[in-house]
């Protein structure tokens, strides 16, 4: 079974619960070649369950989601793998390897990935990738010696070490003042329109959504709300919808 | 009666659950130790971490252990006229039980709260699951390295800890009397045969399966945040320090049946 052309995320009546709490209901997505959506909504509204479920790291009940044209739900762990590879993924926490120098952080997927490679090519996609988030200077330096903002980059470095062609962002800005939370945002952009990336960005951040998606999905009581772009989504009549731009 | 009766139960419930749940993770430790690739580079950074680490407190504890034995023992032998016994004496008592099992304890303290409170902070700073995302089997880098580590390592700790403790021995043995250094070593090597130390070598290898294995457990399984972390490491030492009292009385239980007392 094979989902539509041109999209790479194609998710279908998703269910998830935990115990009683009806997480996600019947929850339905796109995510076309090139293209950055955002999922808004409220906090435990789901979200975070919803980019883990694409990843594989959280299991669903019902529903299907196909990620580069494989149903996710029937991969082994080394069928995983392979998609996994072909996705970034950015952590709310940065989830940064505290024991590791910045630039083990980044060796450590390439040197599961891209096990042909010989050391200067490692070092020349390090580079890159530091280049990229605009941090050269911080290859030897411990995650602990740098600033939330930093460590969003080297995060972010980290997601495109591997040269994903889809990008999950969960909560990108989350704790972030909000000059740097810009810069992380329009690093996002930019990142996106160099490598012609496809992106997924979970927020409640709705300036962030503004600068980096093409459209927006609201996730509301566990089911895709309303969907549409930032400014169509703002002329809702809809309080629901409003109270996020409010 | 039903209710009392219910709280009384649960709690043997929990130990039960809890005890089936660490044997759920052994067993995948076993069903994962062979699967190839296997983390030669984190297995050796563990090992340098769990023994290099840990060896200098090892070594403190194991002189002082082998000078107060030592110092306690000798008015007793004395009162019976058998201070010449002192030597041997101590050596055994240190090399079978004293010495693995306070070396566990130490290495309970110290490796498994350590292990627990790492995998805790890793599981809930989302660590864990940036693992798993890129490629690797989190269980088989953090858990099979570290509890192989620990199973390895605790031995060899043990071993150099003997030594320690027999040299600290000798220095109690001539505070207060005059023993040469060759009469000490020929009195302590006279008495201790293979069937005081293999048993005794043989257990530890045990205790460092059951620190480690408890270690990751708790540490793998965190939750609640920053406290879990607490409450991981917390447990870890607990678990693991009765673990290892448990061990030692199964393996003294299995010496005596084997006549090796």
């Amino acid at each position: 079974m094979t989902a539509v052309k041109n999209s790479v995320i194609t998710i279908k009546n998703l269910y998830k619960s935990f115990g009683t709490n009806n997480v996600l209901k019947n929850f339905n997505f796109d995510l076309n070649e090139g293209e950055s959506v955002a999922v808004l909504g409220k906090s435990g509204s789901g979200k975070s369950v919803l980019i883990k479920c694409i990843i594989g790291l959280i299991k669903f009940e019902k529903g299907e989601i196909f990620v580069l044209n494989k149903d996710i739900s029937t991969l082994n762990i080394e069928e995983l793998d392979k998609i996994r590879a072909q996705v970034g993924f950015l952590f709310q926490s940065n989830a940064l390897y505290d024991s590791m120098t910045v630039k083990e952080n980044l060796l450590f997927p390439l040197r599961r990935h891209k096990r042909h490679l010989s050391e200067t090519e490692i070092n020349l996609l390090v580079s890159e990738a530091l280049d990229n988030v605009k941090l050269p200077e911080t290859a030897n330096m411990m995650p602990s010696e740098l600033s939330g903002g930093m460590k969003k980059r080297i995060a972010l470095a980290r997601t495109l070490i591997l040269k994903p062609k889809i990008i999950l962002y969960d909560e990108p800005t989350t704790g972030l003042d909000p000059i740097t939370s810009r810069e992380i945002s329009n690093l996002m952009v930019e990142i996106q329109d160099k490598y012609k990336t496809s992106s997924v960005l979970i927020s409640h951040d709705i300036n962030c959504v503004k600068i980096v998606a093409d459209r927006i999905v609201m996730l509301i009581e566990g089911t895709n709300y309303a969907e549409g772009t930032y400014l169509s989504l703002k002329e809702s009549k809809d309080q629901r919808v409003l109270s996020f731009f409010n | 009666m039903k209710k009392d009766r219910g709280k009384i139960l649960k709690p043997l419930y929990n130990v039960l659950n809890e005890a089936g749940e660490i044997t759920k993770f052994a067993l995948r430790f076993f069903k994962l130790i062979f699967n190839r690739p296997f983390e030669y580079n984190e297995f050796a950074r563990q090992c340098y971490y769990i023994g290099n680490k840990s060896l200098p407190l090892v070594a403190v504890t194991a002189l002082i252990m082998g000078l107060v034995i030592t110092i306690q023992s000798r008015p007793t032998l004395v009162e019976f006229g058998a201070e010449a016994w002192l030597p041997k004496m101590v050596s055994v008592s240190l090399v079978r039980e004293i010495v693995p099992v306070i070396t566990a304890l130490i290495c309970a303290g110290k490796i498994g709260s350590g292990i627990g409170a790492e995998l805790g902070s890793m599981k809930v700073t989302e660590q864990i699951d940036a693992m798993e995302v890129s490629g690797t089997n989190p269980f088989k880098y953090l858990v099979v390295t570290r509890v192989l580590a620990t199973t390895l390592m605790i031995p060899v700790l043990t071993v150099l800890a003997d030594g320690i403790s027999l040299y600290g021995a000798y220095l109690g043995t001539n505070l207060r009397g005059v023993v040469s250094w060759n009469l000490f070593w020929s009195q302590v090597f006279d008495v201790l045969v293979y069937a005081d130390i293999i048993p005794s070598l043989l257990k530890t290898f045990f205790f460092g399966f059951a620190i480690g294995i408890v270690g990751c457990y708790k540490g793998y399984n965190s939750q609640k945040g920053t406290e879990g972390v607490g409450l991981s490491a917390n447990s870890s030492v607990v678990i693991s320090s009765l673990l290892v009292f448990i061990i030692d009385l199964i393996a003294v239980q299995i010496t005596d049946l084997l006549g090796l007392t």
